[in-house]
């Protein structure tokens, strides 16, 4: 999809982005693991047990981090693997590093005068709940959260001026 | 269209396979897949092994897959061997790149089985 917004370096209106960030999103989802995101299921808070992070540098500079159930995670590996979740293993952390990785350069892509000059890390894959997470960004984080398989994931971006 | 020799190469073993399904969805058929989880890997495997066809991710530790594209250049036994990238990395700068290096196509990530076949079949050309 060609949605994009335009993007100069001196006002940045971050709160225009959020539909980009749930379409970027909802495009990884329906073309690499062949669903469709839906509402995120009232009163049920995001559990963090898996944290996918990829860092964000250069005119765009933060991070974005998606976090699932541990349940999720290894839906979500499963569909990328056509495997039932219950045979996936140690494929998780890689599976959802790479969904993270996909959301963030669809996500940036779409970001026009930023995709030439932003550069991705490779992601990060934490997986526990019980931490405490510190972010240098200026702002608080632009966040959706998505329906998956009846359970709320996250996907967040924070950036840092 | 005759069975094809490709080498996927990818650090996340997962989009090596998820590349692999698709290039089959794409309905080319393969008679061997290597696969190599960086650019310097990729070198050895294809220094070894005569391939129709190279898949390719861009960033990649150890050697990157620009780098990775530049290097193949030298190796005899790869003359001719069309490269494709698969990245997430979607700028004009990355795809003038990417081409300047000598990679014949370029895929964004996501992408559908289609847009493999649109990209890869016409690479192929008639003796494969």
């Amino acid at each position: 999809m060609n949605t994009t917004v335009n993007m100069d370096g001196s006002s940045r209106n971050t709160e225009s982005w959020l539909p980009l960030l749930e379409l970027a999103t909802r495009e990884v989802f329906e073309i690499m693991l062949g669903c469709k995101l839906e509402a995120p299921p009232a009163t049920v808070a995001v559990r963090g047990e898996f944290t996918a992070m990829v860092g964000l540098a250069g005119q765009l500079c933060g991070l974005l981090t998606l976090r699932c159930t541990s349940r999720s995670a290894a839906a979500m590996t499963g569909k990328m693997l056509n495997l039932d979740a219950s045979e996936v293993h140690e494929q998780v952390w890689d599976a959802i590093g790479e969904v993270a990785n996909m959301i963030a350069g669809n996500f940036k892509n779409k970001l026009t005068g930023i995709s030439d000059s932003c550069m991705l890390s490779v992601p990060t894959v934490i997986s526990g709940s019980d931490y405490d997470y510190h972010s240098m960004a200026d702002t608080g984080p632009l966040e959706i959260i998505l329906g998956f398989e009846g359970a709320p994931i996250s996907v967040a971006v924070e950036i840092h001026s | 269209m005759e069975k094809i020799r490709v080498l996927i190469v990818d650090d996340s073993s997962v989009m090596r396979k998820i590349v692999e399904r698709s290039i089959r969805q794409a309905g080319i058929d393969l008679s061997e897949v290597h696969e190599a989880s960086n650019g310097a890997e990729a070198l050895g495997v294809i220094k070894q092994h005569s391939v129709d066809l190279v898949l390719c991710d861009i960033n990649m530790p150890v050697m990157d897959g620009l780098d990775f594209v530049r290097q193949l250049q030298a190796v005899e036994s790869a003359k001719g061997v069309p490269v494709v990238m698969i990245t997430t990395e979607g700028s004009e700068s990355h795809v003038v790149q990417a081409l300047s290096a000598g990679a014949k196509g370029y895929i964004r990530k996501p992408f559908t089985p289609e847009q493999v076949k649109e990209h890869v079949v016409p690479l192929l050309g008639g003796s494969k």
